[in-house]
Parts: structure tokens; sequence; C-alpha cells
């Protein structure tokens, strides 16, 4: 089973951009968006584990003791945090979109002007 | 294209898609193996050479500090791009007078117990954010996630229905001052390694002892940078998402 | 250990699935702050706590938030746009 996390990730891609492709509502797109990048989330975790190691904190533990990967879990942290601030303009754009041209789904925006 | 081609064409590419990476998972290695070198010589010598902790902190603020300047920039333009979007434009306010009957007074008022855990809680959550931004380099912390635990620390006194003292919490200039002296912080901060005579955001200031909070140089200034600019940061974005209500609300209890 | 962390990378996966295939956002919105704590139990299992702090700071609280606060937003404007329509129509008619 030492693919499986990968496996994983693939599928919480797919899943998250079938959710995209197929939706009705802006916001439910955002909502998917998160789910396709949490996938990366999942890739990386797997990349820096290293079975039976401890977390890369060295308050308690000695320093020989063999940890995960720090460098891994530093570019999981910004982009949990990236991931907030897209969400929160593509949030935004909804609302103006809704402003604007009075419905919230992708397919009928054609149509409605004003 | 209609509903029915898109999907067809997203399962094609999708299958393809599929059996391209578990085809390529063959040749990663299996998880549990790790083999690069980067991890573990950074897990040997972080306690010695910069003494802190906590590998983590050491990596976003000192190794890859420029990494973390980026993606302050990105928080901070991102609040600037929501701030603008959702501001309140003068054809609203014209219609507004029209069509606001219905929110005036419809909010409940919120019940005694809530009114007292909410108030109860912001001290407490207040110490709790700030611990958790200066311990960034000893335990699992930083600056990012203790500027968003303080950034939700007045959305407590909303909840507990004092609406003029969240707007005066909110739309008070020093949560604008605080975010702008946490991005500008850091790049001074940075210039310190080049008035040093190193390169820009080298780790100049000395070191101090391992374990105490004023370990890791300019780490431990750099937390706070971080903390003050994403709490204020993430402040003004919830305002400027609240701010419609809040004022028909407040028309609505007088 | 082993059996654990299995068992939380097929629960975030089935909840993933869910999330997705729920249609109406408000109740999205649930489904998607309990999947924000799932991811976050599996970092912590996953022997990372740095990013568990921060998912559930963020992926939990703020992200929950800030989707609520906007749809909120949109189902107002949707109501006052209603309003004017019928007021115009009441003009017109």
């Amino acid at each position: 089973m030492s693919i499986f996390p990968y496996l994983v990730a693939a599928w919480l891609f797919l899943v998250g951009l079938y959710g995209v492709i197929s939706s009705r509502n802006f916001v439910h797109i955002a909502m998917c968006l998160a789910v396709v990048q949490s996938s990366t989330y999942v890739l990386l975790l797997a990349i820096g584990y290293k079975t039976g190691g401890v977390p890369p904190i060295f308050a308690g533990a000695q320093v020989g003791t063999p940890a995960v990967d720090p460098i891994v879990q530093a570019l999981m942290l910004t982009d949990i945090v990236v991931e907030a601030t897209v969400v929160a303009l593509l949030l935004a754009l909804a609302v103006q979109i809704q402003k604007a041209a009075g419905t919230v789904n992708p397919d009928r925006l054609l149509e409605l002007q004003g | 294209m209609n509903r029915s081609r898109r999907h067809i064409l997203f399962f094609v590419s999708a299958a393809v898609f599929f059996g391209l990476m578990t085809w390529a998972m063959h040749d990663l290695p299996p998880v549990g193996h790790y083999r690069g070198p980067y991890g573990d010589a950074i897990n040997a010598t972080v306690v010695y050479e910069r003494h802190i902790t906590d590998a983590v902190t050491a990596v976003n603020f000192d190794y890859r500090g420029f990494d973390t300047l980026g993606e302050e920039s990105i928080l901070f333009l991102s609040v600037i791009g929501v701030g603008t979007l959702l501001r309140q434009q003068k054809r609203e306010r014209k219609s507004r007078e029209d069509t606001d009957e219905l929110e005036k007074g419809q909010a409940p008022e919120p019940s005694e117990a809530m009114k007292v855990i909410t108030l109860g809680l912001v001290g407490p959550l207040v110490v709790y954010g700030i611990y958790i931004i200066t311990h960034g380099q000893l335990t699992p912390g930083g600056g990012f996630q203790g500027g968003v635990v303080l950034a939700t620390a007045p959305l407590l006194v909303y909840l507990a229905g004092d609406l003029k003292t969240f707007k005066r919490i909110t739309t008070h200039t020093l949560v604008e001052i605080g975010e702008a002296i946490g991005i500008f912080g850091f790049l001074m901060i940075g210039f310190l390694g080049i008035i040093a005579g190193k390169e820009f955001l080298r780790n100049v200031l000395p070191l101090g002892q391992t374990g105490s909070i004023f370990s890791g140089g300019t780490v431990a200034l750099l937390d706070i940078a971080t903390g003050l600019a994403v709490a204020g940061g993430f402040i003004s974005a919830i305002y400027a998402f609240l701010e419609q209500t809040i004022e028909m609300r407040m028309e609505g209890e007088e | 250990m082993l059996i654990l962390q299995i068992a939380i990378l097929a629960f975030v996966a089935i909840t993933g699935t869910a999330v997705v295939l729920t249609r109406d956002p408000r109740n999205q919105v649930i489904g998607l702050g309990f999947y924000g704590l799932v991811l976050a139990l599996m970092f912590f299992l996953y022997e990372a706590p740095d990013v568990a702090l921060s998912q559930i700071v963020i992926g939990a609280v703020a992200l929950p938030l800030m989707f609520m606060l906007s749809l909120s937003k949109i189902r107002r404007n949707e109501q006052k746009r209603d309003e004017v329509k019928q007021k115009q129509r009441e003009k017109a008619a």
C-alpha cells in the first residue's frame, strides 16, 4: 500500500475538477477549488514522510532522531495561506457578478445582461 | 459548448490523466522511504546553527525567507482587492433608502448566555494569539497561525450583539497601520542584512539562547511583523464583507 | 499507526467527494468545515503539527466564515432585486 497517498491525491484532484466543470453556482466552484488545492497537500505530505519519524520540532526530542522533512511542511503552510486569499478574492468577484448580472449561474451568464 | 459535451471531454481526459499518473507513480519512491538530502541536512543543523527548535519556522523565515516575503505581498494585495471589489458605491447608497425597510430591526438580540460566553472569551483568545505568534520559533506556531487567531477575536464581539464596539474596533486606524507596519517591517528587517554587509534577509541579529523567546535573531521579529500583517489583513477583509450588514442593523436599532 | 494513516486517507477521499457532490452552497459550507478538520487530523497523523495548526485555523474557521458572509450578501442582493422588480411591476400595472 505504498502508493496509496499518491492515488488519493490524484483522485481528489479529479473529483475537484469535476465539481468545477459541472457546477451551477460560483460559490460552489470556489469550494471545489479548495478541494483541488487539498490534493497538493496530500501529495507533498506523502513525499516528505519518513516511516517511524518524529515531527521536525526539537524542543523535546534529541537532535539525532530521524524526523520528517521540514521543507515540504513549510511549502504546505505557505500553500494554505495563499488558498485563503485566493478564495477571498473569488468570493468578492462572485458577489460583484451577482450585483451586476443578477445571477450566480455561470451557464446563464451569457444570456442575462443586467 | 453545452454541458454534455463538456462532461464527455472531461471524463475522457480524466481517464487518460489517471492512467498516466498511476504509471508514473511506480517510479516515485514508496511512501516512507524519504531519499532527499536537504531535509536531513536541515534537521541535523538547525538547532546548532540558528538556535531555533522549530525547523519549519526556521525554513519559513530564515532559510527561505524570500518566499515568505512573496506570500506576504500576495496576502496584502488580495486584501486590497477584496476591499476594492466590495466597497459601497454611490448609486447603492441612493437606492438603499428605498428598499431597506425590510432589513431594519430584523436581527434578533442574542441571549444572555451567549453574551457572557463570547465576551468572556475575547481576552483569552487575544492572549492565545499573541502566545502563538511570539513562540513560533520554539513550538509549532508562528506568524500566520497566530495572526489568524488574533483576527477572529473581534468577531466574538460581533456575535455578542455589540455592533458599535465591533465597528469601532475594526475601522480603527490602528488596524490599517498595523497591517502596513507588518509588511513594511518585513522589508526593513531584510535590509538589516544589507546594512551589515551581507545579503538581503540574512539573519544578522544576535542568536540568543536555544529555548528562550528571543532566540533565532531576526526570526522572532519577522514572526511579529507577519502576525501583525496577517491579523490586520484578515480583519479588514472580514469587515469588507460585513460592512453593509452593520450599517443597516445599526440604523434599525436607532 | 499504519492502519490509522491508511484509514484517514480513505476518509479524506470520501469526504472530498461528498463536498463536491453537495450542490446547495449553504449545505456545502458545513461539509467544507468538516473536511478542513479531517485534513487537519490527517496532517497530525503524518507528523506535521505546524501545518495541522495552520489548517485548523484557516481551513476550518476563516474559510467557512468568508463563505457564509458572501452567501448572506448574495442572498440579500437577490431579495433586493426581487423587491425592485415587484415595485416596478406594481407601478406599471
